[in-house]
């Protein structure tokens, strides 16, 4: 056998348990495309952000009482008398939007080169289940300050289970412990909130086994067949990433020290009072697009079932879409209906913070009706008449390479 | 091309909003110093704030999140406020017989709200007279708000049907108020011989207020900028160092 490391120590430890080697297969050796563009470091910087929220949230717990007399003073109580209690705080808040903003971008590249597509199924659906469990600990977060927007979000929300047929109300009161969002509710959410990082990152260790399986997707989107088509992750892409954090960082640090409350709303420095409804029940800006859905439909059963079928349906977007070219880059038709999603999904973000009345309710229908066409009808049609570009033999043949 | 029309379309949309909603009563926009990146707050304006919290505001308002001690960040010294404090009379308790007891307040203890609860405050105002502590971050553009509001009382239009014991002033949502105008010109007398204006008043309050909201805002802001500056150093070097490793296979 092979020795795999110099110090013997380690080599001892590595032959009994081999995570020295896992890591290093992982995290230095890992052959990869070596022409990824800085599209492909939001990854890693999902991952750093998870590290982030989850280091800052434990400090948060360490101040916070989840109980419905005393929630909104203990975070002023962070904000003030806790030593730099306010920039746990900030990062943490700010941390969220930066957290879906980055996994927004994540997915919108794999959108456009085709990451989804086979063999990259499952990693795919991975994915899909941490941005789900995302939004769910997003919204459990939110209800724990427990100010205005808190109370009336969770009442807003978890009044959408009341759409179920017959046992509706019952589930309600169910979620909510009691028979209105009071103490008890407070009290799950927040132990469910504390629950859902580790299972994310648990889910993402998957995500990462599944990457592993069959390395990244690159921007040609083209199988590498050549060992010269793949450097070591380290040091090209630790370097690349760590750049990207840089940059990252900066971004966040701005809105954490100075724009601390521009991404949040206004009514939830107001303790939460279940008798004084806010003008606007409105959630934070990365669930609006999904609001938006929500409320374009007239029935509050339809508009759920559209609410989550706009994000399930992206688990069978790798057999929706029957084009067999990945990269947009050979899609010269498809990359138009790209940009045209994106947009319409921005639209969608801005309807959602709009009260739906007049022209601002048949927009959102006209862009929720778009939203599932590109799905259900452009993306099948697409691959069948669509002209692709010819696809390079190897990334070096690529004309768009640097 | 269709990336250009696109960034086209999405800058347009951030201008949209504002074009669409119903018309907004303009504020009376002020400059606050305590705005910006280098934003600070002027420690004789807030000292005069605390001034017309003490003698108008805090007749009906508490500002229950704020501590004595914290008015250092005032310029006040110890002593100062040591003094400030023992004018305050703190409910405690209960001591060894089992009593609740007054005692002179401490630097420790936090400001008294003029009621005993929320119930007791609707009762003698017929309206619930807020919490100030955390007004201006409550609302949006709260300093510029909460200053045109201060000054922006008049006379009701003459369709305007004013219900009985509300006041008129349109940049309060429906544009009646429960609060009758709170500051006047010369309302009080400023122990630093600033002319009392009601912008004067309202000005200095709201950055009081300001600094009640967000006591760490200073401290945020230049502990912000070393940040930044270092973050910046540090992804310069980390981008020379990346095209230096890079440089080795992309010849």
């Amino acid at each position: 056998m092979t020795k795999k490391f110099k110090n013997k120590t380690l080599e001892w430890l590595d032959y009994r348990l081999p995570i020295f080697s896992v890591l290093r297969e992982a995290l230095v050796d890992h052959p990869t495309p070596r022409n990824l563009n800085y599209w492909w470091n939001f990854g890693s910087l999902a991952g750093i952000t998870l590290i982030i929220m989850i280091v800052s949230g434990l400090l948060l717990s360490m101040h916070y009482v989840a109980h419905v007399d005393l929630a909104f003073d203990s975070v002023e109580h962070i904000m003030r008398d806790v030593n730099y209690g306010w920039l746990i705080r900030y990062i943490h808040s700010v941390g969220a939007s930066m957290f879906f903003l980055i996994v927004y971008i994540h997915i919108g590249r794999g959108l456009y080169y085709g990451s989804y597509k086979s063999p990259r199924e499952v990693l795919w659906w991975l994915g899909i289940i941490i941005f789900l469990l995302m939004i769910a600990a997003a919204f459990l977060g939110y209800t724990l300050p427990w100010g205005q927007m808190s109370f009336w979000g969770a009442t807003v929300i978890t009044n959408l289970f009341s759409a179920i047929p017959l046992v509706g109300d019952n589930i309600v009161t169910w979620l909510w412990g009691g028979f209105s969002v009071d103490n008890p509710t407070l009290n799950r959410f927040y132990s469910l909130h504390f629950l859902i990082p580790f299972l994310i990152v648990g889910v993402v260790f998957f995500h990462i086994i599944a990457l592993h399986k069959f390395g990244s997707n690159n921007p040609t989107g083209i199988d590498l067949n050549f060992k010269q088509e793949k450097i070591p992750f380290h040091p090209y892409y630790t370097i690349k990433d760590f750049f990207g954090f840089g940059i990252f960082f900066i971004i966040f640090s701005i809105f954490i020290f100075f724009l601390p409350n521009a991404l949040g709303h206004p009514d939830n420095y107001i303790p939460a009072d279940p008798l004084v409804t806010p003008e606007h029940i409105v959630p934070e800006w990365y669930f609006l697009p999904f609001y938006a859905i929500l409320r374009a439909i007239p029935f509050k059963l339809l508009g759920v079932i559209a609410m989550l079928g706009s994000i399930f349906i992206l688990f069978v977007l790798p057999w929706l879409d029957t084009c067999k070219v990945r990269s947009c880059r050979f899609r010269p038709i498809y990359k138009q209906f790209y940009w045209i999603f994106i947009f319409n999904f921005i639209v969608l973000g801005w309807i959602g913070s709009k009260v739906p009345e007049g022209h601002y309710l048949i927009i959102s229908r006209i862009c929720t009706a778009y939203y599932f066409m590109h799905f259900l009808f452009i993306l099948p049609i697409l691959g069948m008449f669509e002209k692709t570009l010819p696809l390079p033999t190897n990334i070096f043949k690529d004309s768009k390479k640097k | 091309m269709l990336k250009k029309i696109f960034f086209i379309l999405f800058t347009l949309f951030f201008f949209i909003p504002n074009s669409f909603s119903k018309e907004d009563v303009k504020l009376k926009k002020q400059n606050w110093s305590f705005q910006g990146i280098f934003g600070r707050f002027d420690n004789s304006t807030l000292q005069r704030g605390l001034q017309v919290y003490q003698e108008v505001c805090s007749a009906c308002h508490g500002v229950k999140r704020l501590r004595f001690r914290e008015l250092t960040n005032l310029g006040f010294t110890k002593e100062q406020i040591v003094n400030y404090a023992k004018t305050f009379e703190i409910l405690d308790g209960p001591n060894e017989l089992g009593e609740m007891f007054i005692r002179p307040g401490e630097p420790t203890d936090t400001f008294v709200s003029p009621y005993k609860n929320k119930e007791e405050a609707i009762a003698i105002n017929g309206a619930y007279p807020p919490d100030l502590s955390l007004l201006t971050k409550a609302m949006k553009n709260g300093p510029d708000y909460i200053y045109s509001l201060l000054v922006g009382y008049e006379d009701p239009p003459n369709d305007f049907e004013l219900p009985d014991g509300l006041y008129y002033n349109p940049y309060h949502d429906g544009s009646v108020i429960a609060i009758p105008q709170p500051l006047y010109d010369e309302a009080i007398e400023y122990i630093d011989g600033t002319n009392a204006s009601i912008h004067q008043l309202s000005y200095d309050i709201v950055n009081f207020l300001s600094w009640a909201a967000e006591p760490e805002l200073q401290k945020r802001k230049a502990l912000g900028l070393k940040v930044l500056i270092f973050l910046i150093v540090l992804t310069a070097l980390l981008y020379v160092t990346m095209k230096e490793i890079w440089s080795r296979i992309e010849k």
